[in-house]
């Protein structure tokens, strides 16, 4: 990267500047503020999936002492608007999505009563004393029996299930069908998660009535667009609406969203007149924090007895739960942009269905969409190569653009900026050690044993991205300060929450202007300070956000030459620039420091005619394309018959996100990616049963790994810039997630192929297995248990 | 009807009357002012709010305030001696072991438990020992390494800087 | 999160504790280490008027020998079972039950007694009362009293203990090394999908088994028990036997699990567990 200087910081993996505060216990997370005269917000939720309320008694909570107010549908939606939606689709059918319920509800969670109280534990106290009657309805609660004639509905006024279609068709798909040697065919169920940040979502709302401007802090990945959007409910501009973030403890895309707590509760503040706050239980977190993934696919790969892959055609379902949250509708159209994978593809049909549910709304879990393509094309890529009799490397290497056909346009649409599969591929399978891996599998199997090796080679669209393919903007926005006294302020519009930016913004800023890293200070996440930002999501802040930093960086470079010129008597055309010193070409023993430049820029007794005092500048980066980073896994696993326990042996990871800015952080990201996928191939899903009970409501039952599951790693990168930014940096949030799930469930399958089982849904629960194994093997046939899903 | 309770916390003596139905989790945060203890679940799964209760690791979710009457507890804010980091927590610093770092005090407390008692202690039984803890964000590996980095510091004998 | 409002007495004695226990009836639960009351109490789904904290009496957590039997105060941590050197020599089984319950921070408060006598059908402890034939001494207005194990567990979350009796110890025989515990762990929760308990006592050529996690109660496998009466310990002995570790009771089924797997796991891990009993003989 062409930077001014170099403290080499670039590309080092030093540890993290945020850290110490953590580590001691003294970071501010939303829970730990403490604002005098502050009143406690506790919500009561429906019990039912789907109801009529016939009547809600709310006295003897309202004469509780220590309680403020208590209040139903009736007292707030009228003053209140509506819970956005930013997706922008056409045909698409949104309900009213209240504060709370109105005269129903809709979903398990839904809320129905808020209290506010002096105590949070007398908050909790009102709630018991409210009564609720309730007329319990049909609930739906499959999305395929929603789409029947004679189904109930979610919403009996819209007259139907579906939420919306969308159809992304290129290329001559019949035609190249009719061309196939043989098309590859499977249903995969993707199924819903729940993200569950050990961090439940919470919020403080504060009302200034002299202002009249209301200050929100939120655990959110995206306080800007929270500014933008909550006018339109609340009733304050967005100039009088002040947003903060303090530490948020973990968001994976659940903390992406306007939730209905944080209006409410600015709302209510204005209303009480008092600050009020609301921390959400981990049962409310599991009913009505946005949950992810839930798609049922029909795949079909259409390909050539050598391998070549032609063509893929999908009808895919979405269960999108009862609401619309910020971008629900928007997740399962990225399956269908990323469905061919890293295959040169020629067409593609992919058929999307919305359909509603009595269930808590779908969004952004980490991958967000492109998850469940990553696993569709790499589990067809397995089952082509299996029925073609190919070596499952080789079909996919023969199907990858080569690295001069970058950018590769996709049958999708999509221009991937640069790649170079082959390459990750190659390097995953020396440090895997591929041949001796497969002699491992060979003497495993002989020896009876359920021994598999599962492949992923993934790309995912990150670094999102040009404003026209985003519903709110896809730029970023930052400012870079230097201070009177010499320090550097940079402020990014993005919103670290666990990413490490203000470690990693401070490498990029200290390298380029030369300041050592004690110096710089990284704001984020308070929307005062950092006036615009589009926010942290979808493995855009470095690529992104980075770059407006950057690009802050050369204006004042810029200036402090114009600066460094006049005080050293010369044109800035003459001015050298390195390491933090300018000076006049060819005199560098008389040079000046980023101290006295401070000095002078903010005393300006000296400064030339038409300069400005000051040394501060700010940006908005405007990508021309999003970035691809790309990888391959390979994963090695061995099943326990009698169990159907699955134990990974071996994992390797390569991935190429470009020039690594922090090589520890990219780490970071990579093995907690994985580990996220580990649990979704597993053992992680979100279960509702036929009346839209949520069975997983607690940690008690729902299992997320722990440090006992997690295999240890091999893991590698190979490194190809992208052209969309001028650091060549793609993004890594979610890269693990991605290239993870396709590996681990490839190899188990593989593990399975020689008992003749072919496909099996996630998770890869052992009972899942061990009824699969026993089917085949034993040769009876288990009846269909009423707790699997 | 409220009991007095006596807490020695971090080396200071706290009395506070309390509510019997008052969490230690929330004496410390809300009557002490500590608030590095965090709360993550109501079903003493995950551990973000361990602390040591009589050098013992507990989940302070699952402790009422009266029964930690007369004991003594250490939290995150009191690991640190004299303005220097534990070498618990220097090593969860060096080697990456937190992101977001809600996970991060519990999961340094209920490691300080484990080299107390095992300084040298094999990778499995440090995913034994922190199996009490969740964390959504690291996927553990460098939790693993910097208990591993922080038994070898531990084990080295301090030398004169 | 927050539990409902109660009052509290801490008393110094059991026979405090008793009188205060009689004075409140149904009213008022016992708190010894709070790992099952507590979790229950803030979720609201016990709501006591009363809490009786019987963690400050004097000597109620012990482990030692007594007339060649093992004895355990109610108080007792699951992690001072887990790592006493007496259990380790005369009743093994109970160090390494311990061990598979929860995690640390569980184990350095949760109580031996506080877990049986909350009897969650999914329990590790359980398994090994039912095992190793366990007697629970109880204190109530009217004395003492002792339950033998197999009339203790009564159904889901009941117990033969009366609602104004206080369980005051737990008293083991000393066995041999073999003895064994298996565990398939529901992974959200640690708690059992199905737990076997193995004793093995070569000398009469008998074995125990107890089982938890698998049906409504814990219970004692006694088809697998009268199976290996007398007989060998073989592996294909064994492996007959723990065909019939699931005979006569009906399953749980459940999102973890469903009856029919439940059951198979109840099998194997018998076998395994016998097996591996068998190998410390």
């Amino acid at each position: 990267m062409k930077s001014g200087t170099s403290n080499g910081y670039f590309g080092q993996a030093l540890k993290r500047v945020e850290d110490p505060r953590l580590i001691k216990g003294i970071a501010t997370y939303v829970d730990d503020l403490r604002l005098p005269g502050l009143l406690h917000a506790a919500i009561l939720r429906s019990p039912h999936a789907h109801a009529r309320i016939l009547g809600v008694k709310t006295e003897a909570a309202k004469n509780l002492p220590g309680v403020a107010g208590v209040f139903t549908g009736t007292d707030i939606n009228p003053a209140c608007g509506l819970v956005p939606c930013a997706s922008s689709m056409p045909g698409l059918k949104a309900p009213r999505h209240t504060m709370l319920a109105g005269d129903r509800v809709y979903f398990v969670g839904h809320p129905v009563v808020v209290v506010v109280a002096a105590s949070p534990a007398i908050a909790r106290d009102a709630l018991d004393l409210i009564e609720v009657d309730y007329d319990s309805l049909p609930a739906v609660t499959n999305p395929e029996k929603a789409l029947e004639k004679d189904s109930p509905l979610t919403h009996p006024d819209q007259g139907t299930n579906v939420a919306f279609t969308w159809l992304l068709a290129n290329g001559d798909v019949d035609g190249l069908f009719a061309q196939a040697d043989r098309v590859i065919k499977q249903r995969i169920v993707h199924q819903r998660l729940t993200p569950m940040a050990i961090e439940p979502r919470g919020c403080v709302a504060s009302y200034h009535a002299g202002e009249g401007s209301l200050t929100l802090w939120t655990s959110t990945q995206i306080p800007h667009l929270l500014r933008t959007l909550l006018p339109g409910v609340i009733g304050v501009a967005e100039n009088k609406i002040r947003i903060i973030t303090p530490e948020v403890g973990g968001g994976f895309g659940s903390k992406l969203d306007l939730y209905v707590e944080e209006a409410m509760c600015s709302h209510l503040a204005m209303r009480l007149g008092s600050p009020v706050k609301w921390i959400e239980g981990r049962r409310e977190n599991a009913m009505s924090t946005i949950h992810g993934r839930d798609q049922i696919g029909d795949y079909e790969l259409a390909v050539k007895n050598d391998g070549t892959v032609l063509a893929i055609k999908a009808r895919t379902i979405a269960d999108i739960g009862s609401y619309l949250q910020l971008l629900t509708p928007t997740i399962p159209t990225l399956t269908g942009l990323m469905i061919c994978g890293c295959y040169k593809l020629k067409a593609v049909r992919f058929e999307l269905t919305g359909v509603y549910t009595n269930k808590m709304a779908t969004d952004a879990y980490r991958g967000a969409g492109r998850p469940e393509a990553t696993y569709a094309i790499e589990r067809l890529m397995d089952l082509a190569a299996a029925e073609l009799g190919l070596d499952p490397a080789k079909i996919r290497q023969k199907n990858f653009p080569k690295p001069g056909e970058f950018p590769f346009q996709t049958a999708t649409g999509l221009m991937y900026d640069s790649g170079n599969y082959q390459r990750a591929l190659k390097k995953a399978q020396e440090l895997a050690r591929w041949d001796a891996l497969l002699r491992q599998r060979e003497q495993a199997r002989q020896a009876g044993r359920l021994f598999g090796i599962g492949l992923s080679t993934y790309v995912e669209i990150c670094g999102l991205g040009p404003s026209k393919i985003m519903a709110a903007g896809g730029w970023e926005w930052g400012c870079v300060r230097l201070e009177m006294s010499g320090k550097v302020t940079v402020i990014t519009g993005t919103t670290p929450h666990g990413q490490g930016q203000e470690t990693s913004f401070a490498q990029i800023v200290g390298d380029r202007l030369g300041v050592p890293m004690e110096d710089i200070v990284v704001l984020r996440g308070d929307t005062a300070s950092a006036h615009y930002g589009r926010d942290t999501y979808g493995s855009r802040a470095t690529a992104v956000g980075g770059t407006a930093l950057i690009m802050s960086v050369d204006k004042i470079i810029a200036k402090a030459k114009i600066l460094a010129g006049a005080l050293l008597g010369a044109s800035a055309k003459k001015i050298d620039f390195r390491n933090g010193r300018f000076w006049v070409k060819g005199k560098p023993k008389n040079a000046i420091d980023w101290k006295r430049l401070g000095q002078e820029a903010y005393e300006a007794k000296n400064l030339p005619a038409n300069l400005e005092p000051g040394l501060e500048a700010s940006s908005f980066f405007e990508p021309k394309n999003c970035t691809y980073p790309f990888g391959t896994h390979i994963v090695a696993v061995e099943v326990e018959r009698e169990t159907g326990d699955v134990k990974i042996v071996k994992y390797v990871a390569v991935d190429d996100c470009g020039p690594q800015v922090n090589p520890l952080l990219v780490e970071g990201q990579v093995q907690g990616g994985i580990a996220h996928s580990l649990g979704q191939v597993l053992f992680e899903r979100t279960v509702y049963d036929e009346n839209g009970q949520l069975l997983t409501g607690e940690f008690t039952d729902y299992p997320m790994p722990r440090a006992r599951d997690i295999p240890e790693y091999v893991i590698g990168s190979t490194v190809t810039p992208s052209p969309s930014n001028p650091m060549g940096v793609k993004g890594v949030g979610e890269a693990g997630t991605i290239g993870a799930n396709p590996a681990i469930a490839n190899a188990v399958m593989d593990a399975l192929a020689p008992l003749g089982i072919r496909h099996l849904d996630l998770p890869l629960l052992p009972e899942k297995l061990w009824r699969a194994i026993e089917e085949k093997t034993a040769g009876r046939k288990m009846k269909k248990p009423r707790s699997q899903s | 009807m409220k009991t007095s309770v006596n807490i020695r916390v971090n080396g200071t003596s706290r009395t506070h009357d309390v509510e019997p139905r008052l969490l230690l989790v929330h004496f410390l945060r809300d009557l002490c002012g500590l608030t590095g203890t965090h709360v993550g679940c109501e079903t003493t799964i995950c551990g973000a709010c361990t602390v040591l209760l009589n050098g013992q690791a507990v989940k302070a979710c699952t402790i009422l305030a009266v029964q930690a009457d007369g004991g003594e507890v250490t939290t995150i804010e009191g690991l640190a001696s004299n303005g220097r980091l534990h070498p618990v927590q220097e090593a969860f610093w060096e080697c990456h072991g937190l992101q977001c770092g809600f996970c991060t005090p519990g999961m340094i407390l209920a490691s300080v438990e484990l080299l107390q008692h095992n300084p040298r202690p094999s990778r499995e039984q440090i995913t034994h020992a922190i199996d009490g803890n969740l964390c959504r964000c690291t996927g553990y590996s460098h939790i693993i390494d910097a208990v591993q980095s922080a038994a070898k510091k531990m084990a080295r004998p301090e030398k004169a800087k | 999160m927050i539990p409902a409002a109660f009052d509290y007495s801490r008393p110094q004695t059991l026979e405090e504790a008793v009188n205060l226990l009689a004075q409140h009836g149904e009213a008022a639960k016992l708190l010894a280490g709070g790992h099952s009351l507590i979790p229950a109490l803030k979720l609201r789904l016990a709501q006591p008027k009363t809490v009786i904290d019987i963690g400050r009496i004097a000597d109620l957590s012990y482990i030692r020998e007594q007339d060649g039997r093992i004895v355990v105060g109610a108080m007792t941590t699951h992690h001072a079972i887990e790592t006493s050197a007496l259990l380790e020599e005369k009743c093994p089984l109970l160090p390494e039950v311990a061990r598979h319950i929860g995690d640390v921070q569980v184990r350095n408060r949760g109580t031996l007694a506080g877990s049986i006598v909350h009897a969650d059908p999914a329990a590790d402890w359980p398994a090994a009362i039912l095992a190793l034939d366990a007697e629970m001494e109880t204190v109530g207005p009217d004395g003492p009293r002792v339950i033998a194990a197999k009339k203790f567990f009564v159904d889901l979350f009941q117990t033969a203990l009366r609602s104004d009796e206080i369980l005051r110890e737990i008293r083991f025989p000393v066995t041999a090394k073999s003895v064994a515990y298996v565990k398939t762990v529901q992974r959200a929760s640690g708690f059992a999908i199905a737990g076997v308990a193995v004793v093995v006592d070569a000398p009469r050529m008998t074995v125990s088994v107890g089982i938890t996690g698998v049906a409504a109660k814990a219970y004692r496998a006694t088809a697998v028990e009268t199976k290996l009466a007398g007989q060998s310990l073989s592996a294909e002995n064994m492996a007959a036997a723990a065909a019939k570790a699931a005979n006569r009771v009906e399953p749980l089924g459940d999102i973890h699990a469903s009856s029919e797997y439940r059951a198979h796991l109840a099998q194997l891990n018998t076998r395994r567990a016998l097996v591996l009993a068998a190998s410390r003989a």
